[in-house]
């Protein structure tokens, strides 16, 4: 049930290579210009972060692989703005043709918006009357299963590593939206969220040290009472 | 299943009908975007100034400098590191909730996102390359003293790991080990000592050969 994207724990990456501490932030120019105009694009307001994140994630596992990292979220973009018929595919075919001022360009991010839609950010909490099933200190499973409940194939955040593990609560979170509906048009379906430690020694054949933890946020949904 | 359609899994996207160069592609998306007035340019240099030249972990570092000089502050940024921040004008795109882990003997705290790249923008800036690369996803959380030693890093033995995997949109910031020897610094000196990778849990702040 698993994409590409869901990667923690696997084998055979290698080493991790390891950038110079004076590495520039953004190490060719497109880097900078692909981030901006992902974050520009979103600016229009046809998508929120989660249907940004699963557009990344279900690109073709080749696509998702071979491609950089910027790669991916310009790939991811474009996607989107074909999806959600802010552009067409006629229009990608032909980018120097003359084009009419475009319906959405009102809200187009202007240069004096742009520090303060930054500092704004797009906070996750949200009030909701869901009751909160747990407390730092219980112990829960996850889903046996991780996937979307929702939308078969559909975004989620329980990654496969952890399906199916009992580990410990050790934060509340407060109430957030829901990525598993957020990412589809369901709504934000805001619930409880919790920081869950789970033992190494849990969650893989063969801990490292048996001390050691990983700990995720989960949601709700995602969790049940363990024993 | 309700809205089947709605991330269809089409070998062929729409992605691919811009040119296979990365640069030449967001070349064209810009100029595509652009002349249908959707995107203003001097909009996208702004964003990349900011993000350049203004966001980076001398932010996160200055909170770091902080903690270790002023017990009362340490004490609220372990509580409530939001309202701290805030505080202190740091927030924003990625950094809307904030937690703060410290690292003491008997534990040290490691950042990781393995479904994409979660990162704390407003403490530390854009994720560096290997933050995002394939390997620090899929290994971090199964072999981090592994991780730490591609690092450089090997932990004094007795030393309990704990790896935060950036599942929801809460983000993590690690307050390292306060070197010995650096009793006598300010809070302007301290936050010299402090890396980026310190922040994120894979170096420790080594202490300044001047003042040991």
């Amino acid at each position: 049930m698993s994409r590409v994207h869901d990667m923690g724990g696997r084998f055979g990456d290698g080493p991790v290579e390891v950038d110079a501490a004076d590495a520039p932030v953004f190490k060719e120019d497109w880097h900078g210009r692909a981030l901006a105009l992902t974050l520009a694009s979103a600016a229009l307001g046809k998508w929120n972060i989660d249907t940004s994140r699963h557009a990344r994630e279900r690109l073709a596992p080749q696509d998702y692989s071979r491609f950089s990292y910027y790669e991916k979220w310009i790939a991811g973009a474009t996607d989107l703005l074909v999806e959600t018929g802010v552009l067409t595919p006629e229009d990608l075919d032909t980018p120097e043709a003359e084009a009419p001022r475009h319906e959405l360009a009102d809200r187009a991010l202007t240069p004096e918006r742009v520090a303060r839609v930054l500092s704004a950010g797009g906070p996750a909490d949200r009030t909701c009357d869901v009751v909160k099933m747990f407390k730092p200190g219980d112990k829960v499973r996850t889903l046996a299963k991780a996937g979307n409940r929702f939308v078969d194939g559909g975004h989620t955040r329980l990654p496969s590593y952890a399906a199916g593990a009992v580990g410990e609560v050790v934060r509340f979170h407060g109430t957030h939206v829901f990525p598993d509906r957020s990412a589809h048009g369901l709504g934000e379906a805001p619930e409880p969220l919790y920081a869950v430690a789970f033992a190494a020694s849990d969650l893989w054949v063969v801990a490292e040290d048996d001390g050691d933890e990983v700990i995720l946020d989960l949601w709700q949904s995602y969790l049940e009472p363990a024993p | 299943m309700a809205h089947d359609d709605a991330h269809p899994d089409d070998p062929h996207h729409a992605h691919s009908h811009l040119p296979p160069d990365p640069a030449l592609r967001v070349k064209a998306l810009e100029t595509i975007l652009t002349r249908r007035g959707l995107v203003d340019p001097a909009a996208l240099d702004e964003i990349i100034d900011i993000y350049q030249n203004k966001i980076g972990p001398q932010n996160g570092a200055r909170v770091v400098a902080k903690a270790w000089s002023d017990p009362a502050f340490k004490a609220a940024l372990l509580e409530d590191a939001d309202t701290v921040l805030r505080e202190m004008d740091i927030y924003g795109r990625q950094g809307e909730h904030m937690v703060v882990v410290e690292n003491t003997p008997e534990t040290h705290n490691m950042v990781v996102c393995t479904l994409c790249s979660c990162y704390p923008w407003p403490v530390l800036g854009i994720p560096p390359a290997w933050y995002k690369s394939d390997a620090y996803r899929a290994r971090a959380v199964r072999e981090p003293r592994k991780v730490l030693a591609d690092f450089g890093v090997t932990l004094v033995e007795g030393t309990k790991v704990r790896v935060w995997d950036s599942t929801a949109e809460v983000r993590y910031l690690v307050l390292p080990m306060r070197p010995a020897g650096t009793e006598d610094l300010d809070e302007d000196a301290l936050a010299a000592l402090v890396s980026r990778d310190s922040m994120v849990g894979t170096a420790l702040v080594a202490a300044p050969e001047a003042a040991t």
